[in-house]
């Protein structure tokens, strides 16, 4: 069984937790600390095993990682897996993971932790091993992506959006008053490691102006 | 109003998503809490609004701060709400966050039963996959019991994404709810050769994940997993199958021998390394569990090593790693081949990485000798020093002291060098192990009396520079050993050379800060010095020098009086009134000394540490049981201080009394040391970066020494244990030397003779011998021990739960609880309604099939009711379960027929050990193999499929079991010849299948039972006086006795009848009412059936054609049709009848078991010598034999039993060999050839093709058991199938 996956970056944020026993948040935190601090310390060329931390499961478990670049793969194992194996399942979710989003970064797991989820649902279920096939993985979270962008069409919202702003464009003007929207958009301009962020805006804006004559 | 939407909508268009809540976040580094709580609030206005696309967004950034440590447990129920959107998109983020941060004890789980079981059946199959992940988070024991039978179903869905997903979610509802096992495991078992391969490597996965934990019940699918293993190539696979079997060997070492061909094969053959290395892994557990030492068994393990030494010799650290862990393992068993690896594994205790010098350390335990100890435990030394990090300087220190204590300091020949190196050891800083050189000390002070001299010298100086171990706080986990220095300068204080010294040291102030138990020993065994110094200084008679010394107690005492610990104060104050008393003793010139010793006279024995658990509990005592009864509860406020006092004096408790007999102390040590060990405030210590002592290099951190010091300190009279290293060198050549000479000589004095054996070597292990005659006192245990050493199994491991048997048939009771409305009842309880539609119970499925449309339109049915209905569906379980014990009989046909349901299965358990044993003792030909492989695979299903409520697809053998039926009532016309042929026709056809689909386990149920259904007669024989007849069934009105069916009379009859055996039944009335009505049942079996009367179902009951007045007994004689005579079998029967006396007549029941073994097919039929010896040429039969020991009886009256039990006849007899013939009813030979070679005799049997014999095991210990052969016909089988 696999008792967590965590991944998590050269200073120990975490990129994404998945816990297969429960532990209260405090408790995974912790959890994550710890495993950095075991993790962080060792050298790339020593053994990716380390026998288990204090604190997650008993004397039974290991530590599997990789690391990679920036992030730290790290799956905590029973007795029952595979050392080795594990490591393969490591390298295999990392690829698919490039396959899906497309020369995979740390920004591509920072923003869209939801999307790493799903993959990973793919690969391992409730602790076990659900699929080692890449292809079958990929093939799987692709033919989700799609039945979820035929569901939430671009129109479906924007629309709405769109024929409300075009019919009431003064409560529009009166609304970017309002402080929350200056707000809101002072957070997307200022990242500074999102230089698309302006893009982004922009093509709200198109989407809407290209659905107005369809509303 | 509109203008409100508006804005609401437009709110929404600037909500944040998760990008910007991320991007939010990395912008406000400085003020991040702030940042989100009012992220939070936000949040919280989102999921107030309807909008479910706000609301999922709101739960997507609500996962994001979980996953930041958040607690959003407030949200659950809108977690609930978007997973019960209708769109997959939500639906999948509401599964994702529950997965998350749900857990048992989230009570709005409870809402979800119902929008799970609909996600679960919808029929997109994205919505059930995202509900199985979710789902395989966060169930509940309730969750996992409601949707068992949904998720079993789930496992035959048609497209493989859920299956696999179904498959491994099981696992996780077994654990939860482990009653869903044994239903569930038969499809389970099928989905093994699923022909989807993620199937298949899923439920290999969940099987394995089970059979780690509870290996023994799954020891039956050896055979599959063995033919997966060869036929399958998907390495994950392999690799599970591979850790399985690792897992099961130890349980059976004959697996391992089938196993170690094709895994040295896979060895060989592999470029996986993962592979590679489970492979050697097995090979390692299968070599541990077949312990013989057999040769071809070597090259298996120097094939291992091999492979391992190239593992560790690889530049990959993983490898390395790996490597040394399988080694350790060798180690154990085959210590020799490791131990050629020495250079090796010394060379990886100089690795960088620490993971892989703890895995050399591992191994270095099984590596020493009496030879290299010293030596290696200089170079751990050396480690010692240079270790950073106190964890693997801590590791380090076990390890020095676990290899030099093993098995009772087998390799130590120099305790004097011990004592040293475990002196040199308390200068570790910041170890959290004081404890355990201190309980080294001790041990070895106690158990080795030549040492305690030397040991003494050495603690005494240890005492003397105490305080540079009390020097910091932070040291408390060191100086524990002073404990164990002040102990031992106490009680072993006549060899001190300078006890006042000793004395003065204990009773310095300094003492006082240390921690309180170990002032308590300090203040005891100042106690005992004192004792000795008086004895010492009245014996030189200087009377002033004594009363120095009691005057120098009563100045210092005081101190300890005043402790803050009651322990020590005590202690204290009874001391100090003692020496006051002595000191006026002293003033008045009385002589003293000799008195104060007898306090403390008495030598200790060490006593082991599990013997107090061993001392067995004396009859009467009831520990449980309240001595006084509890106090009243407005009593318990006075009681509060005591208890407090109580927790104190548990906390330290040590030896209080100053007379304490010996064994009790030692006791209470032990007892200390594990308080220690579990007080988390007591070791605890943590790590100090203070040098403390002299030698270590930061000197100038030291408190306590003022001088400031460039070269090294050498504490006065602390021997240095390299010193001993040397002289050890030194005192073994000598010894060789004088071995030598003395070896000459004796080679002078008698040359012709063979030299010594030990000489073999030049320096063996028996050379060295140890320095001293150390007399290793052994640990002293309590008379009458009791001797199991159980391993206390935690009891809250989920995993034994699970310890359930899955060969056993599947009891009615067992069913999952499916949700379903009153039209299925009848299919759950005929009992309910069965008289009145008994042709809805002889077709349950086609029932159950009607029962799932049901279900399918009423599933919105509302909750509550079914729920309802499942309680008294449980209820009515129950019931049933009275009834099935016999003890309620007010609708006897109705009960036959729920029985009937009940024990339907037909394999019975000894069946399929013995198909086990049968794949186990097959010759390991893989071709062969396989093809046996899939034959007990298919037997070992004999848990029916869950009758309730499974999809009709997944029934493929609900034809089959209808046309048994339908012959049975063909039967019952008498329509004899008809029958047969077709009943001959039908078996072949089933041989053919079974020829065909080998692979087809689907069919697996059906099969097996026309395999195993048996021709049917008793064989439970009784005692000497040889009669055929043994006890069937008793209760307090009736005994029934069976006896074999007559050999003589009935069989001919039946030969020509195909198969038939009669079986006569004595019903014996013992209670003195009348019994009437009796009827007899039999529940049928696939190929086993009681011939009824004309017309009557095939539930109906036989009625015994007489009444039975009180005490008299009668024979019935029931006439059973069987179609294959291959296994023994055992049928479940029912006698019903009426007790009447005169004022009431009751409805009685008695269950009862028919046995039917192999023997039982076999006629007893002439043969002549002549046609014998041809039958013998023909060639035509297989040989097999058997030895059988501990048979006592005489050859004549083995004989005799032969033939009478099972129906042989002897053809010739030579002296105490004797050949045997018998036919089957079905016209097989069978020749015996019997043999008795000294003791044991050999059966050798022959026997023609269709026909396979076995012995039975369990039946070996009987007293009959000598020639109670278990035969069985077995068809298309490969002989030898002969074990001991």
């Amino acid at each position: 069984m696999i008792k967590s996956i965590l991944i998590f970056n050269n200073h120990g944020k975490p990129r994404l937790i998945r816990f297969y026993q429960y532990f209260a948040e405090e408790m995974q935190q912790q959890i994550i600390r710890e495993t950095f601090h075991l993790v962080s310390k060792r050298d790339d060329n020593v053994c990716n095993f380390l026998e288990g931390g204090s604190l997650i499961g008993g004397s039974d478990d290991k530590l599997i990682y990789r690391h990679y670049a920036t992030l730290y793969f790290v799956f905590c194992v029973d007795s029952s897996e595979s050392e080795l194996g594990i490591l393969d399942l490591i390298q295999v979710f990392v690829e698919t993971l490039d396959k899906c989003f497309e020369n995979v970064c740390e920004l591509d797991l920072i923003f869209h932790m939801d999307k790493v989820h799903y993959i990973l649902q793919e690969v391992v279920m409730g602790g076990m091993v659900l699929e080692t096939n890449m292809n079958e993985i990929v093939a799987q979270v692709e033919l989700q992506n799609r039945m979820e962008k035929s569901e939430v069409s671009p129109s479906a919202t924007l629309k709405d959006h769109a024929s409300v702003l075009t019919s009431n464009i003064t409560v529009f003007i009166s609304l970017v008053a309002d402080l929350r929207i200056a707000a809101h958009i002072s957070d997307v301009a200022s990242d500074p490691n999102r230089s698309d962020v302006a893009v982004d805006v922009v093509e709200t804006t198109d989407q809407s102006e290209l659905s107005r004559p369809s509303s | 109003m509109a203008l409100k939407i508006v804005k609401g909508s437009i709110d929404r268009m600037f909500d944040k998503n998760l990008q910007d809540l991320v991007r939010g976040i990395r912008n406000h580094k400085e003020d991040e809490a702030k940042y989100i709580s009012t992220c939070i609030d936000e949040i919280k206005q989102e999921l107030k609004q309807d909008n479910i696309a706000v609301k999922a967004n709101a739960v997507c950034k609500l996962t994001y701060l979980q996953m930041l440590g958040y607690d959003v447990s407030w949200a659950a129920f809108n977690i609930v709400e978007v997973m019960s959107s209708s769109k997959f998109t939500y639906k999948r983020i509401g599964y994702l966050a529950a997965s998350q941060c749900f857990h048992e004890s989230t009570d709005v789980i409870m809402l979800t039963t119902n929008q799970i079981r609909k996600d679960l059946s919808s029929p997109n199959q994205y919505d059930t996959g995202v509900a199985l992940t979710g789902l395989s988070c966060f169930v509940t024991p309730d969750l996992a019991r409601d949707l068992a039978n949904d998720i079993m179903t789930l496992m035959s869905h048609t497209k493989p994404y859920i299956r696999k997903k179904a498959v491994l979610i099981m696992y996780k509802v077994f654990l939860k709810y482990p009653e869903s096992l044994r239903p569930a495991f038969p499809r389970l078992k099928e989905k093994l050769e699923d022909p989807d391969p993620g199937v298949q490597s899923a439920a290999v996965n969940v099987i394995c994940e089970l059979a780690r934990r509870n290996p023994k019940n799954y020891l039956s699918l050896a055979p599959l997993f063995f033919k997966l293993m060869t036929s399958s190539t998907n390495n994950w696979v392999l690799i599970k199958i591979i850790k399985l079997f690792g897992a099961l060997t130890p349980l059976e070492p004959r697996l391992g021998k089938k196993l170690i061909e094709p895994l040295t094969n896979l060895i060989h053959s592999t470029s996986a390394m993962s592979l590679l290395y489970e492979c050697v892994n097995t090979v390692i557990a299968v070599l541990i569990s077949l312990s013989s030492g057999m040769p071809n068994h070597s090259a298996s393990i120097q094939l291992c090593v091999q492979k391992l030494r190239i593992l560790i010799e690889d530049s990959d650290q993983n490898l390395k790693y790996l490597g040394l862990l399988a080694m350790s393992k060798i180690l154990k068993t085959h210590p020799k081949s490791v131990q050629s690896h020495k250079d090796l594994i010394l060379q990886c205790l100089d690795d960088k990485d620490e993971s892989i010098r703890l895995r050399a350390l591992d191994l270095l335990y099984g590596m020493v000798s009496k030879k290299n100890l010293m030596e290696i435990v200089k170079k751990l030394m050396l480690h010692v020093d240079k270790a950073e990090g106190t964890t693997y300087r801590d590791e380090l220190l076990t390890k020095i002291i676990d290899i030099c204590s093993q098995s009772n300091y087998q390799y130590i020949t120099n305790f004097e060098w011990y004592i040293s190196i475990l002196v040199e050891l308390t200068r570790l800083e910041g170890t959290r192990h004081g404890h355990l050189i201190a309980s080294q000390m001790l041990d070895v002070a106690i158990r080795v009396k030549a040492i305690r001299v030397f040991a003494v010298a050495q603690m005494a100086t240890l005492l003397d520079n105490a305080h540079l171990m009390t020097g910091n706080v932070q040291r408390k986990g060191i100086c524990e050993v002073l404990y164990a220095a002040a102990w031992i300068c106490g009680e072993f204080s006549e060899h001190l050379d300078n006890p006042m010294q000793t004395l003065e040291a204990m009773l310095r102030p300094k003492v006082a800060t240390l921690p309180g138990h170990i002032q308590a020993v300090y203040v005891q065994n100042a106690a005992k010095l004192f004792a000795t110094v008086l004895k010492n200084q009245e014996g030189n008679t200087e009377g002033t020098a004594a009363q120095e010394t009691s005057q120098l107690m009563i100045d210092r005492l005081p101190l300890f009086v005043q402790s803050a610990n009651l322990e020590v104060q005590e202690r204290a104050s009874c001391i100090l009134q003692l020496v006051k008393y002595i000191q006026k003793l002293q003033q008045k010139d009385v002589e003293v000394a000799e008195e104060v010793i007898a306090l403390f006279a008495g030598e200790l024995n060490p006593v082991a540490p599990k013997a107090q658990k061993k001392v067995p509990i004396p009859e009467g005592l009831d520990l449980d049981a309240w001595i006084n009864e509890p106090p009243s509860e407005s009593e318990s406020e006075d009681e509060q201080p005591k208890a407090i006092f109580a927790k104190e004096e548990t906390k330290h408790s040590r030896p209080r009394h100053t007379e304490v007999d010996e064994k009790e102390l030692a006791r209470r040590r032990e007892v200390r040391k594990q308080e220690q060990a579990s007080n988390p405030f007591y070791i605890k210590a943590s790590p100090s970066s203070q040098k403390v002592y002299q030698e270590a290099p930061g000197v100038d951190h030291i408190p306590v020494v003022q001088i400031d010091l460039s070269v090294p300190l050498k504490v006065p009279g602390l021997p240095m244990s390299d010193q001993y290293v040397k002289l050890e060198e030194e005192r073994r050549q000598k010894d060789r030397a004088d071995k030598k000479k003395k070896e000459k000589k004796k080679r002078k004095e008698k040359r012709s003779g063979r030299g010594k054996k030990h000489d073999s070597g030049p320096e063996s292990e028996e050379d060295i011998t140890p320095a001293h005659m150390v007399d290793i006192v052994t640990e002293e245990m309590p008379e009458n021990a009791l001797p199991s050493d159980d391993d206390d199994k935690d009891p809250n491991d989920p995993h034994k739960a699970l310890d359930i048997d899955l060969d056993k048939p599947l009891a009615d009771s067992e069913k999952l609880p499916v949700r379903s409305h009153r039209a299925a009842e009848p299919l759950k309880s005929p009992a309910e309604d069965g008289d009145a539609e008994s042709a809805a119970s002889q077709e349950p499925k086609k029932k159950s099939s009607k029962e799932k449309r049901e279900k399918k339109k009423d599933k919105d049915r509302d909750r509550k009711k079914s729920k309802d209905e499942k309680k008294k569906k449980k209820h009515r379980h129950e019931e049933k379960g009275e009834d099935l014990l016999g003890s309620q009989a007010d609708e006897p046909v109705v009960q036959s027929e729920e029985t009937s349901e009940v024990a339907a299965p037909p394999a019975s358990n000894t069946a399929e050990v013995s198909d086990l044993d049968f794949w186990l003792s097959n010759a390991p030909v893989p071709s062969n193999t396989q093809e046996a492989a899939t034959l007990p695979a298919a037997v070992a299903a004999p848990v029916p499929e869950t009758p309730s409520g499974t999809a009709p697809d997944s029934e493929p053998d609900e034809p089959k079991d209808t046309e048994p039926e339908e012959t049975d009532k063909k039967s019952s016309k008498h329509k004899k010849k008809k029958q047969k042929k077709e009943k001959k026709e039908e078996k072949e056809k089933k041989k053919k299948k079974k020829h065909h689909h080998h692979h087809r386990h689907s069919d697996g149920g059906a099969e097996e039972s026309v395999q195993n259904g048996t021709v049917e007669e008793e064989e439970e024989e009784p005692l000497p006086p040889m009669s055929n007849y043994c006890l069937l069934a008793e209760n307090s009105y009736i005994k029934m006795m069976m006896e074999d069916a007559d050999q003589e009379n009935d069989i001919q009859g039946n030969l020509q009848d195909g198969s038939q055996v009669v079986v006569s039944v004595i019903f014996e009335n013992k209670c003195d009412s009348f019994l009437k009505s009796m009827e007899f049942n039999v529940l049928d079996s696939l190929n086993s059936k009681l011939q009824r009367a004309e017309g009557s179902g095939p539930h109906d009951g036989l009625t015994v054609p007489f009444q039975l007045p009180p005490v008299v007994s009668n024979e019935a004689r029931f006439v059973f049709t069987v179609q294959s005579i291959v296994m023994p079998q055992k049928l479940k029967g029912t006698l019903t009848f009426i007790v009447k006396n005169e004022d009431s007549s009751t409805h009685e029941k008695l269950d009862f078991k028919l046995h039917f073994t192999c023997s039982s097919y076999l006629i007893t039929t002439p043969c002549y010598s002549d046609a014998f010896a041809k039958l013998l040429e023909s060639g035509d039969l297989k040989c097999s034999s058997v030895k059988l020991e501990g048979v006592i009886m005489p050859f004549h009256h083995l004989l005799a039993r032969i033939c009478f039990h099972h129906h042989f006849s002897v053809v010739e007899r030579v002296d105490s060999c004797a050949s045997m013939y018998s036919r089957s009813i079905q016209g097989h030979h069978v020749c015996l050839l019997v043999k008795t070679v000294s003791e044991p005799v050999k059966l050798e049997i022959s026997y023609n093709q269709l026909l396979c014999l076995k012995k039975k095991k369990k039946k070996k210990k009987s007293v009959l058991s000598d020639c109670d052969l278990d035969f069985s016909l077995s068809v298309p089988l490969p002989p030898s199938l002969f074990r001991q």
